[in-house]
C-alpha cells in the first residue's frame, strides 16, 4: 500500500530528510512496484510480439522452402530482391498514397478535432463518440459498404443519375482515388482524437492574451494554438500514417486489386508465393523505415513539446 | 516414424527439383508429367480392415462450408469415432499446417490436386489402400485420369470443375467463344469484366490464347502471357477472386473470368461458356497424411464420403461437380430441377477431360508469382 502510496505522489520519495535505509527500502519497494506494474505487459509483448518478430526477421537470412518455410541456408539474395525496380516502386507507391491519404486526414481532421474540442463538455463526448462509432462495425463490412456505394450500379449512380446530372454512370471505384478515400475513411478517427487531445488541453488563456496583445484569431492561430497542437499533429499523422502504409485489404476491395501496396506484396509472399524469406524481408524494410518515422517524430515532437511545457 | 522423415527429406527434394527440371525440359508441352513418376512411393503401412474404429478419432483440415455440418456427427454415429473438423482458408494455408512438423495432428486434409502432389514428392503422403476404400467403385473410370495422379494412388477427387467465362446473356452482344473475349473485349464492355488474381488462374487465359501449356515453365512464353495480360489490364474493371459472382448478379461486371462452381447460374440471365481454346481441369482432393495414427479411420472416412448420398450433397449445396458417377445420376434423379438451371452441373467427365490439369511446379512457380506482381504492380 506505501508503495502505491509513492507512485501516487512522486515527489514524496525524494524528501531530503529520509535516513539511509528506510530511503534504500523505499526505492526497492518503488522498483518492486514497477515490475508489479509493468511485468504483465511488457511479459506479454516480450513472449507474443518480440520473439514472434525475432523469429520472423531471422527468416531473411534464409532461402525459401519450396513449401513455404524456410530452408536453413543463408543468402543475401532476399536483400538484393528488395532494390528490384519492381518492389521499390510498389514500396514508394505505397509512401506516396500514404503521405496523400495522411496529408488529406490532416486537413479534415483538424478543423474537426479544434470544432469539438471548443464545443460545450456535454456536445463533445457526443462528438467524441459519433467519432468512434465507425469502430463499432467490423471494417470489411464498411469497406463492402463503400463497393455498394460506389459501384457502377450503386446508390451514388443511381442518385446522380435520378436526378439527371449525368447520363452515364460514372466510374467511381477501383482506382487511386478510391483507395485513398476508403483509407482515409478508415483512418480518420485516428488523426481526429490525438488532435483532440492536444488542442482540448491549450490553455484558453494563452489564446486570450494572445488576442490582448492585439493578434487576429488568424494570427493566434498560426503562432499559438498550431504550435502547440504540434504534437498532436505529429501522433496523429504517424497514427494514419502507419497503418495505412500497411493496409491490404482496401486496395483489394477499393482498388479492385488493380494496382498493389506493399501490404499486398508482403500477405502474398506469405499466403500465396509460399516464399516465407522474402516475405520477411519485405516486412523488415517496412518495420526500418517506420522505425526511422517514429524518431523523426519523436524527435520533433521534443522541439515543439519542449517549447510548448515551458510556455504551459 | 519421424527418424525415418529426416532422412526422407533430402531425397524428396532433389525428386521435387528433378521434376521441375522435367517440366523445363519439356517446357509444359501438355498434362503428360504425371506425378507419379517422380513420386517417391513411400512404403504403405500395413493397415488392418478389422481394426477396431471406436479407438480411433480423426482430424481432417477443409474449407469452411465445404462438407455437410452435421458430418462429424454422422460418422461418429455410424463408425463410433470422433471427427474433429480444422479449417483452412486456402491450399496455402492447408500447407503451411501440414508441413510445419513433423506430426501436423491433421489425418485426412482436402486440399487441390497439385497440392496433393506436392505432399506426395515431399513423402508425406499415405499411400491409399484401395482395398479399405470399396466406394472408389462409385467414381467415374475419368477420375482416376487426372495427371496428377493417375490411378488415384495417394488422393481421391473430391470435386472437380474448369475454368471458363462466366456472362450476363443481356450485357453481352454475342456469346464468348474464346479467352480473347476477355483479354481485349469489344469496346462496350470495356470496364465491364474482370479477370481472377491467383497467379496460376491470371495467366490462365493469356497462355491459352497463346496456345501454351499452363504449366509452363518457359520464360519466352510467360513474357508473352505477360504483354497480353498488361494489354488486358486497360480494360478491365478489376482483378477478383471472390465477388466476380455478385458483381456479375448486380450488373456491375458483364463478363467475368470464373470457375465454373462459383458462376452464379441460377440468375437466369448468367451463362457459362468454355472458351474454344480450352481451359483448366481443377480437383480438390482428399488425401491421407502419413503421420495419421488413425489410417484405417481416415480410409473408412474417404469411403464414407464416397457414398452417393453423401457425396451428392457438394453439387446440391455448392453446385460444384463431384466425380463420382454414383453421386451424380442420384442428383439427376432427384433434382433434375437443379441441374436443368445450371448448366455447368452438366458437363461430362469426357469434357471436364479436355482440359489441362494444373500441376505444381516446384521452383518455377515463383515465376508465375513474379508475373502477377508485374501485372498487378504495372499502372
Amino acid at each position: 500500500m506505501t508503495t502505491e502510496h509513492d507512485i501516487a505522489r512522486p515527489g514524496a520519495a525524494t524528501g531530503p530528510l529520509s535516513g539511509r535505509s528506510p530511503r534504500r527500502a523505499r526505492v526497492l519497494g518503488r522498483a518492486a512496484a514497477r515490475l508489479a506494474f509493468l511485468g504483465p505487459g511488457v511479459g506479454y509483448l516480450i513472449v507474443l510480439l518480440i520473439v514472434p518478430l525475432a523469429l520472423l526477421l531471422s527468416y531473411t537470412i534464409f532461402r525459401r522452402g519450396r513449401f513455404g518455410g524456410v530452408v536453413y541456408e543463408t543468402t543475401g539474395e532476399n536483400f538484393s530482391r528488395l532494390v528490384d525496380p519492381l518492389y521499390l516502386d510498389v514500396f514508394l507507391g505505397s509512401i506516396q498514397t500514404a503521405a496523400i491519404t495522411t496529408l488529406a486526414a490532416l486537413l479534415l481532421g483538424y478543423p474537426t478535432a479544434y470544432a469539438i474540442a471548443r464545443l460545450p463538455r456535454r456536445w463533445k463526448t457526443i462528438a467524441l463518440v459519433a467519432v468512434v462509432l465507425p469502430f463499432w462495425t467490423n471494417f470489411l463490412i464498411r469497406v463492402y459498404a463503400w463497393v455498394i456505394l460506389l459501384s457502377g450500379p450503386g446508390l451514388v449512380n443511381e442518385a446522380l443519375t435520378g436526378i439527371g446530372l449525368i447520363d452515364e454512370p460514372l466510374e467511381l471505384l477501383y482506382n487511386q482515388g478510391t483507395i485513398v478515400t476508403g483509407l482515409l475513411y478508415s483512418y480518420l478517427p485516428l488523426m481526429v482524437l490525438p488532435l483532440y487531445a492536444a488542442i482540448e488541453r491549450l490553455d484558453p488563456q494563452l489564446r486570450e492574451a494572445s488576442a490582448n496583445l492585439g493578434a487576429r484569431p488568424a494570427r493566434t492561430f498560426w503562432s499559438v494554438t498550431l504550435p502547440l497542437s504540434m504534437p498532436g499533429v505529429l501522433t496523429g499523422c504517424m497514427f494514419v500514417f502507419v497503418p495505412c502504409l500497411g493496409n491490404f485489404v482496401i486496395p483489394e476491395i477499393l482498388g479492385g486489386g488493380r494496382s498493389i501496396m506493399v501490404g499486398n506484396l508482403i500477405r502474398d509472399q506469405f499466403l500465396k508465393a509460399r516464399d516465407w524469406p522474402f516475405g520477411a524481408t519485405l516486412a523488415l524494410a517496412v518495420i526500418a523505415a517506420l522505425v526511422v518515422l517514429l524518431f523523426l517524430q519523436a524527435w520533433a515532437s521534443r522541439v515543439y513539446g519542449g517549447t510548448g511545457e515551458r510556455r504551459a | 516414424m519421424s527418424r525415418t522423415r529426416c532422412t526422407r527429406r533430402l531425397p524428396a527434394a532433389a525428386v521435387a527439383a528433378g521434376l521441375a527440371l522435367a517440366l523445363a525440359a519439356c517446357g509444359g508441352g501438355g498434362a503428360t508429367t504425371s506425378a507419379d513418376d517422380a513420386a517417391p512411393s513411400a512404403a504403405a503401412d500395413q493397415l488392418n480392415p478389422n481394426a477396431d474404429l471406436r479407438k480411433q478419432s480423426l482430424t481432417i483440415t477443409i474449407w469452411d462450408g465445404y462438407s455437410p455440418k452435421d458430418l462429424p456427427q454422422q460418422v461418429e454415429k455410424k463408425f463410433g469415432f470422433p471427427v474433429k473438423v480444422a479449417i483452412h482458408d486456402t491450399n496455402e494455408m492447408a500447407m503451411a499446417k501440414l508441413t510445419a512438423g513433423p506430426d501436423s495432428g491433421v489425418d485426412v486434409a482436402f486440399v487441390s490436386g497439385q497440392y496433393a502432389q506436392a505432399l506426395n514428392e515431399q513423402g508425406l503422403l499415405e499411400p491409399l489402400h484401395p482395398e479399405l476404400i470399396p466406394n472408389l467403385a462409385n467414381l467415374f473410370p475419368e477420375a482416376s485420369q487426372l495427371s496428377y495422379d493417375k490411378g488415384n494412388k495417394f488422393s481421391v477427387p473430391y470435386t472437380w470443375g474448369t475454368t471458363g467465362i462466366c456472362y450476363r446473356t443481356d450485357m453481352v452482344k454475342s456469346e464468348p467463344k474464346s479467352w480473347n473475349d476477355i483479354l481485349n473485349p469489344p469496346a462496350d464492355l470495356k470496364g465491364k469484366v474482370t479477370m481472377m488474381t491467383t497467379e496460376r488462374w491470371l495467366a490462365l487465359p493469356a497462355l491459352k490464347s497463346l496456345g501454351y501449356s499452363i504449366n509452363t515453365s518457359d520464360d519466352k512464353q510467360l513474357a508473352e502471357a505477360k504483354d497480353l495480360l498488361l494489354k488486358a489490364k486497360t480494360s478491365l474493371l478489376a482483378y477478383d477472386d471472390t465477388t466476380f459472382g455478385e458483381k456479375l448478379d448486380k450488373g456491375e461486371a458483364a463478363m467475368v473470368e470464373a470457375w465454373d462452381g462459383w458462376c452464379p447460374t441460377t440468375n437466369p440471365k448468367i451463362k457459362f461458356a468454355i472458351p474454344q481454346e480450352g481451359s483448366d481441369l481443377w480437383a480438390d482432393t482428399m488425401v491421407v497424411m502419413k503421420s495419421s495414427k488413425n489410417k484405417e479411420a481416415a480410409h473408412e472416412f474417404i469411403n464414407y464420403i464416397l457414398d452417393p448420398a453423401i457425396h451428392s450433397w457438394v453439387s446440391e449445396n455448392i453446385l460444384y461437380k463431384v466425380p463420382n458417377k454414383a453421386a451424380m445420376d442420384m442428383l439427376a434423379k432427384n433434382k433434375p430441377d437443379l441441374l436443368e438451371a445450371n448448366a455447368p452441373l452438366k458437363m461430362t467427365p469426357a469434357d471436364l477431360l479436355k482440359g489441362e490439369s494444373i500441376i505444381d511446379l516446384g521452383e518455377a512457380s515463383t515465376k508465375y508469382t513474379r508475373l502477377s506482381t508485374e501485372v498487378s504492380a504495372s499502372q
